[in-house]
């Protein structure tokens, strides 16, 4: 009966279910598929699932800090784009480095990610809408600086290195596994760090919680979720920068849709849209989820159209699993 | 000669439609528990609320130590050293009880932007040791009782070094024991130099501990006395002011009339366990506990805006299934919410909207169109029965006072034809001479055959209302009493009764074991 003060049951209860259900839905997945086509568990094909995750990944994990603080960006897809598209620009139109051409891509990310915190914290503008009208500003922005065409990387063939190359492969032969993705699995765990080891991680998840309760006890909650969707920011510029290096050009029209994948993602993954909970690891499986339903079902000749359809449900299916455990409580 | 620590002059605070503060004052001196009392709505919060830096004063000033200064922030206040308690729980459930208190001021290691999780756990530790509080500083708040919640709001607010601690009702939702340790501790503060502010409705424990009381009434600044020589008698005076509660209630003279609802065994989540009583005809029911007692939950699960995990609901001994709000008022059931504003009332549409809401059925014409003249009359009616102070039936709600928007909640609900009554805080915001008005209303209902449960937080309220009084502690039912024994104390003692095994009565202290098997 004393039950109430005891840790340890709700440890394992209120954190560890969803992950462990969508780890295990992952591993089903992979079992079901394996046994359905001899061409699923391969090497060429477990890559090609990798690779497919790396950009909508990165993309989820700065998506994860921002649903954590109990709000939204769906400007990550274009915002994604329109970095692509300052890469082009720094690196092809203006023939700098690569280095800072991968720097300006980063940083034109973190700086839409900055004004969209501004004018959500100081502007008091809600996050559905202030990064809806990102989402347009960047989609604009890109087809104007790219006049409307793809921007080539042809004069700079490192460029294509830096997500396609393998660092893996040249140590190992063989063993060539993307850069990208090995920068998505970097990232990942950059961002765990950030979000369970730094004071940013501990105001997201503080804000989520309770902002009025972090604001009454002194935080900055302003600067603070302008730091959150900055970060957010630059996670999608640095999905820019992979995706421009894995096509070799920077696509202006591409990024739509981006971000519902990466929502996606992170609720699969069990991070909670009413905010205060939410993992990397969780944005991690619900990611590959997602790309090795889509690989499955190619494999299986299911038609594309629907395959987006059994995704739909699978959200769906995932956020109600998480409903029914929170309604036990 | 000025050993103030904080002076507060000319406060004034207007909200809109209320005048909140009226030219108030206040003055603390450090080393001094300085009581602060009024009744619901007399400012007190709201002062203080200024003091702590949480609303901003629309004029007057604030000396603090001798020195004229501008609190426009909480964090001004911490940083002057302000802290205060706040009444409802300001925490963030998803963090650990250590999180919790250091937010804001995390230690931290290496470059500045790492957390020190170690240390803040000792610190908390020792935070703990100090005030003789046995808790885990790693675990999560949404895992602990309210009354440990409450515990660690105090822990932060003393984690400041204070020197001016203000506690909005601090025990409101404690035990005995956790009172006695938080009076010592308040006591080793004040010894320490600490001034503190003390918000409570509980006299009794104001003579305990306090050196002086300040008496507020409707925003206005009444007299500030030494406790000592301050019997309570005059206290209440002061607070109350003039004669409110004019009418005891008229208590009905036979008791076996009709039980029109009895639910046996409910149960739902942590909140309701396992609740079992009987409502007559003609009966005003008290429900008395403290905060998150399950009283709400069980209404709420009654009304069925929450579902029931298991357990039954009879009306004029009908089993029925209520599983949402449109069953409980097809049978007969109202429940008025203590957040009148958000769940009872249309605030943007007129008198007459409002009190036809919940029944348009009566009113609608052929093709669905709705008999206007019919609502007016219906209108007129109950603003004439129910004395609702508005200009025309026409006038938005939002425009009318507390008291008027309550009445027109009921009024709404009397012309769905309802029978049962559930009131929720029926009180809670409204100024003190409309309160009276209420409970000559809920007398009248009751007279009239209807059947009325009554929540509510206020002793005195439930003692003067009520027929009979339920006592609830931690989603049990842990006393039933009828009014001719009902003490404050009697009810604050089975309010407080932890992990009680329900009633005194064995049949549902065994099933309630098996319910939680």
């Amino acid at each position: 009966m004393e039950t109430t003060t005891t840790p340890k049951k709700s440890f394992v209860r209120s954190d560890a279910t969803q992950k462990l259900l969508a780890f295990g839905g992952l591993i089903a997945m992979f079992i079901v598929f394996s046994l359905a086509s001899p061409n699923f568990f391969q090497f060429s094909n477990i890559v090609g699932i990798l690779l497919a995750t790396a950009v909508n990944g990165v993309l989820a994990l700065g998506a994860t800090f921002v649903i954590i603080t109990a709000g939204i960006d769906l400007s990550v897809g274009t915002v994604m784009t329109l970095s692509a598209v300052m890469t082009g620009v720094f690196i092809t139109f203006l023939g700098l480095p690569v280095p800072i051409g991968v720097m300006g891509g980063l940083l034109t990310g973190a700086f839409a990610g900055a004004i969209n915190g501004t004018v959500i914290s100081k502007m008091r503008i809600p996050p559905f809408i202030a990064t809806l009208g990102m989402l347009y500003i960047a989609k604009g922005l890109s087809l104007v600086i790219s006049g409307l065409k793809p921007i080539y990387f042809n004069d700079t063939p490192s460029f294509n290195q830096i997500a396609m190359g393998s660092v893996t492969g040249a140590i190992i032969p063989g063993f060539d596994i993307p850069n990208a993705v090995l920068i998505f699995f970097g990232a990942a765990i950059v961002a765990h760090i950030i979000l369970t080891k730094t004071v940013l991680g501990r105001y997201t998840f503080a804000l989520g919680s309770n902002e009025e309760a972090t604001r009454l006890s002194g935080v900055n909650v302003a600067a603070w979720k302008i730091a959150v969707y900055t970060l957010a920011g630059a996670f999608a510029g640095l999905g820019g920068v992979i995706i421009a290096s894995r096509l070799n050009s920077a696509q202006p029209a591409l990024g739509a849709g981006y971000e519902l994948d990466a929502i996606a993602a992170v609720v699969i993954g069990g991070t909670s849209l009413s905010g205060g909970e939410g993992t990397i690891l969780g944005t991690v499986i619900g990611a590959f989820i997602i790309s090795v339903l889509t690989n499955g079902l190619r494999i299986l000749s299911v038609p594309q159209e629907w395959q987006i359809v059994i995704t739909g449900g699978i959200v769906i299916l995932a956020v109600y699993a998480d409903t029914l455990r929170r309604r036990r409580q | 000669m000025d050993e103030n620590l904080v002076l507060m002059k000319g406060i004034d605070k207007r909200f809109p439609g209320v005048h909140a503060l009226d030219h108030c004052q206040f003055e603390l001196r450090a080393g001094e528990v300085h009581a602060l009392v009024g009744e619901n709505g007399a400012g007190k919060s709201t002062m203080m609320k200024i003091l702590a830096g949480i609303y901003a004063k629309d004029a007057g000033e604030i000396l603090y130590r001798g020195q004229e200064v501008d609190i426009h922030t909480p964090k001004a206040a911490q940083d002057l050293g302000i802290s205060m308690i706040h009444q409802e729980l300001n925490l963030m459930n998803h963090l650990t009880v250590a999180q919790n208190i250091f937010v804001g001021r995390e230690p931290r290691k290496g470059v500045g932007f790492w957390l020190d999780e170690k240390k803040l756990n000792e610190q908390t530790e020792q935070l703990f040791e100090r005030m003789h509080l046995k808790l885990d500083p790693r675990m999560k708040v949404t895992d602990l009782t309210v009354a440990k919640q409450q515990m660690v709001e105090i822990a932060k607010a003393l984690s400041f070094n204070s020197e001016v601690l203000i506690m909005d009702e601090p025990t409101a939702a404690l035990t005995e024991t956790e009172i006695e340790d938080l009076f010592n501790f308040i006591r080793k503060l004040r010894a320490d130099g600490v001034g503190i502010v003390y918000i409570s409705h509980r006299l009794e424990e104001l003579k305990q501990i306090s050196d002086r009381i300040t008496v507020m009434r409707d925003g206005r600044y009444i007299d500030t006395l030494p406790t000592a020589e301050t019997a309570i008698d005059k206290i209440i005076s002061l607070m109350v002011g003039r004669t409110i509660y004019e009418s005891a209630p008229e208590l009905p003279e036979d008791t076996d009339q009709e039980i029109v609802l009895e639910v046996k065994n409910l149960n739902r989540g942590k909140t309701v366990k396992d609740v079992s009583f009987q409502l007559r005809r003609g009966e005003i029911l008290g429900f008395a506990g403290l905060m998150g007692a399950g009283r709400t939950e069980v209404a709420r699960t009654i009304f069925g805006a929450d579902r029931l995990d298991s357990g039954e609901i009879y009306l004029h001994g009908r089993l029925v299934q209520i599983t949402s709000p449109r069953d409980a008022v097809k049978n007969g059931i109202a429940y008025l919410s203590e957040d009148r504003k958000r769940y009872g009332l249309a605030l943007g549409m007129d008198v007459e909207t409002n009190i036809a809401l919940a029944s348009f059925n009566k009113f609608l014409g052929a093709l669905g169109w709705v008999n206007n003249a019919k609502t007016r009359e219906t209108a007129n009616h109950y603003t004439d029965a129910l004395a609702i102070k508005t200009p025309s039936i026409q006038q938005r709600v939002k425009n009318l006072s507390g008291g008027n928007q309550q009445k027109v909640v009921i009024g709404k609900w009397l012309t769905a034809d309802t029978e049962i009554l559930i009131f929720d805080e029926p009180t809670r915001g409204i100024d003190v001479g409309a309160k009276s008005e209420i409970y000559k209303l809920l007398n009248d209902l009751a007279q009239q055959g209807k059947a009325i449960i009554m929540i509510s937080s206020e002793l005195p309220e439930i003692l003067r209302m009520s027929h009979r009084v339920i006592a609830m502690c931690e989603g049990r039912i842990t006393g039933e009493l009828p009014i001719a024994e009902a003490t404050q104390e009697a009810i604050m003692k089975f309010a407080t009764q932890r992990n009680g095994t329900s009633r005194d009565n064995g049949r549902s202290a065994a099933s309630s074991q098996v319910g939680n098997a």
